[in-house]
């Protein structure tokens, strides 16, 4: 072993000290700043509640209705009564379902029959988009994914929604 | 790697001449406290610029969760004191240092005051130094209205007052600070709030150019 060779010039321990200890303090300061700003993304996403949305079981049909209704959104320190909507209808099976009308190309809002020429296709003005009864996107439309499907419950034979997340699969 | 980045830049733009004029120059021995411990009051005014330094970072990100509005700024102040990961550290950073600054800026004052350090030709200096230390004060009183509570409320009721103290144009003074004539709010809070955060820093930035290119110009004083 030749120590002579490996000695850090006195120059160099200093640097080193110098960049260390300045690395050190900066990043002291920056750590919370940036911790701070990161924080929407590493904050825990609530989980929704169920919220009556005033439609009863019996009076859902075969044919989409529109359904709104309002929830109360905390939004960081803004608390706001915010509008929600679906498409529900009962699919052949009897089983309800309920759509998310946000159109899965842009974000536009589809309706039922929303285009003349397709009565029975969920239609999105922005882009002529389509999707079938059942939700699943018209291929050669602009959409790519399906309607989202709203989570449902049926308390007392009242329709109750959740949270819109994407179908399995999608 | 990042030495061929730099080689790349500086092969087209030139640049270690300006770094070199920046950072490479020499510390006269009478400042080196590593010479004299005494010379460790010349760091004052660079650890004022460092406090700066870090208002101004803490502030940018504060922005991200305030706003400046009577009915959300004391909420949004709240929630990002309470909510938010490190928001409390980060407002407190922004509301010490703010009283570190000026510690600082004082000693740094009292340091060239009493050294003599102002005299000609570094009388412009001290002229922009005197200027940089009003921006501060400005920057103090418009910050503290911000959080929008009820001693911010009132301690800027009492600065405007003392605002229209001021002979003949007192009355518009203060309207044209609070943006009403007789009510101190929501006008006065978005004033207040472009003042602390546009205007003044843009003058401080103008200011500290002026008061570091006229310290490399002149070179620091001698010794005493």
């Amino acid at each position: 072993m030749s120590d002579k060779k490996q000695q850090v010039s006195r120059r160099q321990f200093l640097n080193y000290t110098l960049t260390g200890v300045g690395g050190f303090m900066a990043a002291g300061m920056l750590a919370p700043m940036l911790r701070m700003a990161v924080d929407p993304v590493l904050k825990e996403s609530g989980q929704g509640d169920m919220a009556n949305v005033g439609l009863s079981v019996d009076d859902i049909t075969t044919e989409p209705q529109k359904v709104d209704w309002k929830i109360t959104q905390v939004d960081g320190w803004y608390e706001s009564e915010v509008n929600r909507s679906a498409w529900v209808f009962k699919d052949e099976n009897g089983d309800i379902q309920a759509f998310s009308p946000v159109c899965k190309h842009l974000g536009c809002v589809v309706s039922w029959g929303g285009s003349d020429e397709y009565p029975e296709q969920f239609f999105c003005p922005c882009h002529d988009g389509r999707y079938y009864k059942d939700g699943t996107n018209v291929p050669g439309t602009p959409p790519l994914q399906p309607l989202d499907v709203y989570e449902l419950e049926v308390r007392d034979g009242i329709l109750f929604l959740g949270d819109a997340v994407p179908r399995e699969g999608a | 790697m990042l030495q061929k980045i730099y080689d790349w830049i500086d092969e087209r733009a030139d640049i270690t001449p300006i770094w070199r004029d920046i950072a490479d120059h020499e510390v006269p021995e009478h400042v080196n406290p590593a010479h004299h411990f005494s010379a460790f009051v010349y760091c004052f005014g660079g650890l004022t610029f460092f406090v700066v330094v870090i208002q101004i970072l803490s502030g940018m990100f504060l922005t991200m969760y305030y706003v400046p509005d009577i009915e959300n700024a004391w909420r949004s102040v709240y929630y990002l004191q309470t909510e938010v990961a490190h928001g409390q550290i980060v407002r407190g950073m922004h509301h010490w240092g703010a009283s570190v600054v000026i510690v600082m800026l004082l000693l740094h004052t009292l340091r060239v005051f009493f050294q003599g350090a102002y005299k000609k030709p570094r009388e412009l200096n001290w002229i922009v130094g005197v200027l940089i230390f009003f921006i501060m004060l400005g920057l103090g009183f418009t910050g503290y209205l911000l959080p929008w509570d009820n001693k911010a409320f009132f301690a800027t009721q009492v600065g405007l007052e003392i605002a229209q103290q001021v002979p003949f144009v007192g009355e518009e003074l203060k309207t044209l600070l609070a943006g009403d004539e007789k009510i101190v709010g929501a006008q006065t809070l978005t004033r207040f709030f472009a003042i602390h955060v546009f205007f003044l820093p843009g003058a401080l930035f103008a200011l500290l150019a002026v008061h570091f290119i006229l310290i490399r110009r002149q070179g620091i004083s001698g010794p005493l």
